[in-house]
């Protein structure tokens, strides 16, 4: 399921930068852009938000399992 | 009993601003370049905090009609967890400051006005301490904390507007939102904000629960 999602996003996203911006004189990190070499820090950034996020979710389950042994 | 949905919703939100954020288009300005997406990051750590103020602010009134334990947990839960996201806004500020205006804390009135507002927020934390007995330090903090909010919304987004600043959407700055022509920063920015705006919720709620839980079994211990 988060895998279709985050697939579906990639494919937007490559869609969005096909109408990437016409050169103005501003100096814009295109280069990086053409190499590709940005999907790498896209994916290590995604990498860390779901590891922190998955944290996350484990400290919520385990309060949630404190609770009703509090509740007993 | 758990509800899920929400959760799972600012992570998905947040995946979305967090990729396109990076690969989005944006429009390309002269001295911000490409730090210009810096702004879907850096914004809505002030748009959670404000969030988390705000529900403090509520659930102090709430007190103060109730006298529920409950409501005073929500309270200082929520200028905890705000306290945190205000720290991260001035950081991830000072750091883009200094890259564009060369310095990180040059003297403005938005940057003095969030600092002073921190502090005042700091305070509140440090009050609640200062009270040893428990209804007294809800019943005090919550009516500091009713003060304290309107004073905040003054300092940091109300006088910056009246004098010269150099922060975006202050006096004498226009936002970003005028260089975003097809309004596709904004379609990243929202979601993103919305996203930041319910894990800081979701943290305040771990916290609160923590808090409730440690209270239990305080009382319950004859």
């Amino acid at each position: 399921m988060k895998k279709t999602i985050l697939f579906l996003l990639l494919v937007i996203n490559g869609l969005m930068c096909s109408f990437a911006q016409t050169s103005t004189g501003v100096e814009m990190a295109t280069g990086l852009r053409s190499s590709g070499k940005i999907y790498v820090v896209v994916a290590v950034l995604v990498l860390l938000f779901v590891g922190m996020t998955v944290y996350l979710f484990t400290i919520d389950r385990k309060l949630s399992r404190l609770e009703k042994q509090q509740d007993q | 009993m758990n509800n899920y949905w929400w959760k799972v919703l600012a992570v998905l939100l947040l995946l979305y601003s967090i990729v396109m954020g990076l690969l989005g288009p944006v429009p390309a300005l002269p001295i911000v370049n490409e730090t210009i997406r810096n702004v879907y990051f850096h914004v809505p750590m002030w748009f959670t905090m404000f969030t988390l103020y705000t529900i403090s602010v509520v659930y102090s009134i709430k007190y103060l009609s109730s006298a529920n334990p409950r409501h005073d947990f929500v309270a200082v839960e929520s200028v905890n967890v705000g306290i945190v996201f205000c720290i991260f806004g001035l950081l991830t500020g000072m750091l883009w400051a200094n890259f564009t205006w060369g310095a990180p804390w040059p003297n403005d009135p938005k940057l003095n006005g969030s600092a002073i507002g921190t502090l005042m927020y700091l305070a509140y934390l440090v009050l609640r301490n200062a009270l040893e007995e428990e209804q007294k330090r809800a019943r005090i903090s919550a009516i500091y904390n009713i003060f304290a909010f309107p004073i905040m919304i003054v300092l940091m987004y109300i006088l910056p507007k009246t004098t010269d600043s150099l922060h975006p959407g202050a006096g004498g700055n226009s936002g970003f939102g005028e260089f975003d022509l097809d309004g596709s920063m904004k379609a990243v920015l929202y979601p993103g904000a919305i996203g930041w705006i319910l894990i800081g919720v979701w943290v305040m709620t771990l916290r609160f629960r923590t808090r409730k839980m440690e209270y239990k079994n305080d009382t319950a211990t004859p």
